[in-house]
């Protein structure tokens, strides 16, 4: 009986703000946009009985999805979406890998310390630390500013607004998610192995390879989806610094929904988005259920 | 000791300078008389003056605690449940559907959680506002408490518990004279987390939110989509500094108490 209310309660907030949210999104897609309110149709309606739900049932089609696929916008969003999250995980794991190799070969009474750098600026809020490279990049900005003084450049960068701003916001952002998981693989690694690579003839870079990176896949992997998943979905950078040159399908979504009011098109471009996550998520499960044995 | 590489130290340097200058630059800033925000035009508070006597700020903040407060203590009790289900209750029908509702928040875009959760309101008749944001907070963050409290679960203990109610202990009683202490770190770091993550949230706060219940985040935005604005870097440096005292009085408090565990172990050790 009490196990029965321990399961229940939960269980039963989630299906009613988790799930059935969900179907409802996915039902909306499937209907048509009207200047009503709500502003789509059909809507419903149980009082006309059978024939009311088979009329709900017969008013639903795809015809938003086939608007998704011939409308190039779209697609060119979810595309650019996927580059973009894959050559920014690429930039991440590039300057977050030397990072947690210095953390972990850094001085045991140091780590504490440098752990807490690297999760301090996670707990700060997101807008604020994407806010703040706003006035760094712009034209006037104090990049701008320094590298003028230095006599490095004699017209001012623009850089905000184009996505290289994007990409270093979320490099800067997401740090941290690619930091902690491969520190953590690194943290755990027998030293004696590289001396035994060493004493075998194997070059500094050469025991590198051959074993350290080997030997960190786990956390690299880790930290790569982490970086990877939410980054499709990513809203607030390329809003704030990419401008209207950067094309990312959250902010599609929001300006479908928010700007434009058309929430069947908004739902179905929700719809799209996830079934794109679906196999990214899965393979992260996969990996985390793979490294979790491996520690057993 | 090993003694640090120049390679190491360099790669160190530089990478905290990269996640520090920008939030050090943001601070120095906001101390900046000029209007103009990156021309330096000498030290001045005036734009904490501004932002204190701003009344929409000021009532978005009372909004945001609120939702956050709330939201992050009714995620703390659903999420420690929940964990407690994903860990003990073993098999029982639906459960990869529960953990399915559990694991796939954390990684879910935000438009799509905001999304899915403004069109449930609507489709119920519910209207928005606080009330409304601290429902969406709520099922987000529990499922982030949730995961920081299993993986405490994982590693206790059971015998502990059965010791309790072999010596007369009721189940409730026993978890909260057993269980609940020992857990207490995780429970705590939950209720943090998801405090934080209900008071950062702009996305799914916006879909949610009515036109009476503004929250600091949306309150940010509009300002910030404008342009950098002094005010803006004041209220940045003051949340900043509340965040970082939280984050070092915290790591303090469990550095100090892992030694007091230390030298109570060594004492039980002695006698």
């Amino acid at each position: 009986m009490r196990r029965l209310a321990l399961i229940a309660l939960p269980y039963a907030w989630l299906l009613a703000l988790f799930l059935v949210p969900f179907l409802i999104v996915f039902k909306i897609s499937l209907s048509d946009i009207a200047t009503a309110i709500p502003p789509y149709t059909p809507t419903l309606d149980f009082r006309a009985g059978w024939q009311g739900i088979k009329d709900f049932f017969s008013e639903l089609d795809f015809e938003n999805f086939a608007f998704l696929a011939t409308d190039s916008l779209y697609w060119k969003a979810y595309v650019s979406s996927l580059t973009i999250a894959f050559i920014s995980t690429i930039l991440t794991l590039l300057v977050g890998y030397p990072i947690a190799y210095g953390m972990a070969s850094a001085p045991d009474h140091w780590r504490p310390t440098l752990m807490m750098l690297v999760i301090l600026p996670f707990w700060t809020s997101f807008l604020i630390r994407v806010y703040s490279w706003m006035g760094i990049l712009s034209t006037e900005g104090y990049l701008n500013q320094l590298l003028l003084g230095l006599g490095l450049i004699s017209t001012p960068l623009t850089i905000l607004n184009t996505p290289t701003a994007v990409y270093i916001g979320i490099v800067y952002t997401y740090l941290p998610f690619m930091i902690l998981p491969i520190y953590s693989a690194l943290e755990r690694m027998d030293g004696s192995l590289l001396e035994a690579a060493e004493d075998l003839g194997c070059s500094r870079l050469t025991a590198f390879w051959l074993i350290t990176v080997p030997l960190s896949k786990t956390g690299i992997i880790a930290g790569c989806f982490l970086v990877f998943i939410p980054v499709i979905g990513e809203f607030v950078i390329p809003s704030l610094l990419g401008g209207s040159q950067t094309l990312m399908i959250g902010k599609v979504l929001w300006e479908e929904f928010f700007n434009n009011r058309d929430w069947p098109v908004a739902s179905a471009v929700a719809v799209v988005l996830l079934l794109i996550l679906i196999v990214p998520i899965v393979l992260f499960q996969m990996n985390e259920q793979k490294s979790r044995e491996a520690e057993q | 000791m090993r003694r640090i590489s120049w390679f190491n130290a360099t790669s160190l340097t530089l990478g905290f300078a990269f996640l520090y200058l920008p939030m050090i630059i943001l601070i120095i800033y906001s101390f900046n008389e000029s209007k103009l925000v990156t021309v330096w035009a000498g030290f001045s508070t005036k734009w904490y003056g501004t932002l204190m006597s701003n009344q929409a700020f000021l009532d978005a903040a009372l909004v945001t605690a609120k939702v956050a407060l709330a939201s992050s203590s009714i995620a703390t009790v659903l999420g420690t449940m929940a964990a407690l289900v994903l860990v003990r209750a073993g098999r029982f029908y639906g459960r990869t559907l529960f953990s399915g509702m559990i694991y796939a928040p954390l990684v879910m875009p935000e438009v799509i959680t905001g999304l899915s959760l403004l069109l449930l309101f609507i489709g119920i008749g519910l209207d928005r506002g606080v009330f409304t944001i601290i429902l969406a907070h709520t099922t987000f963050t529990m499922c982030f408490v949730s995961v920081v409290v299993s993986s405490r679960l994982v590693t206790f203990d059971r015998s502990l518990e059965e010791a309790a109610l072999d010596l007369g202990c009721s189940p409730f009683d026993a978890f909260r004279l057993v269980t609940l202490p020992i857990i207490a770190p995780a429970v705590i770091s939950g209720w943090l987390l998801a405090f934080t993550l209900s008071l950062d949230d702009l996305v799914i706060a916006s879909f949610t939110a009515g036109p009476s219940s503004t929250t600091l985040p949306i309150k940010i935005w509009s300002a910030v989509r404008l342009g950098v604005s002094p005010e803006i870097n004041a209220l940045s440096t003051i949340m900043i500094g509340i965040v970082a005292a939280a984050v070092i009085a915290a790591s303090l408090m469990t550095k100090r108490a892992s030694l007091r565990q230390q030298a109570d172990e060594r004492a039980a050790v002695r006698a």
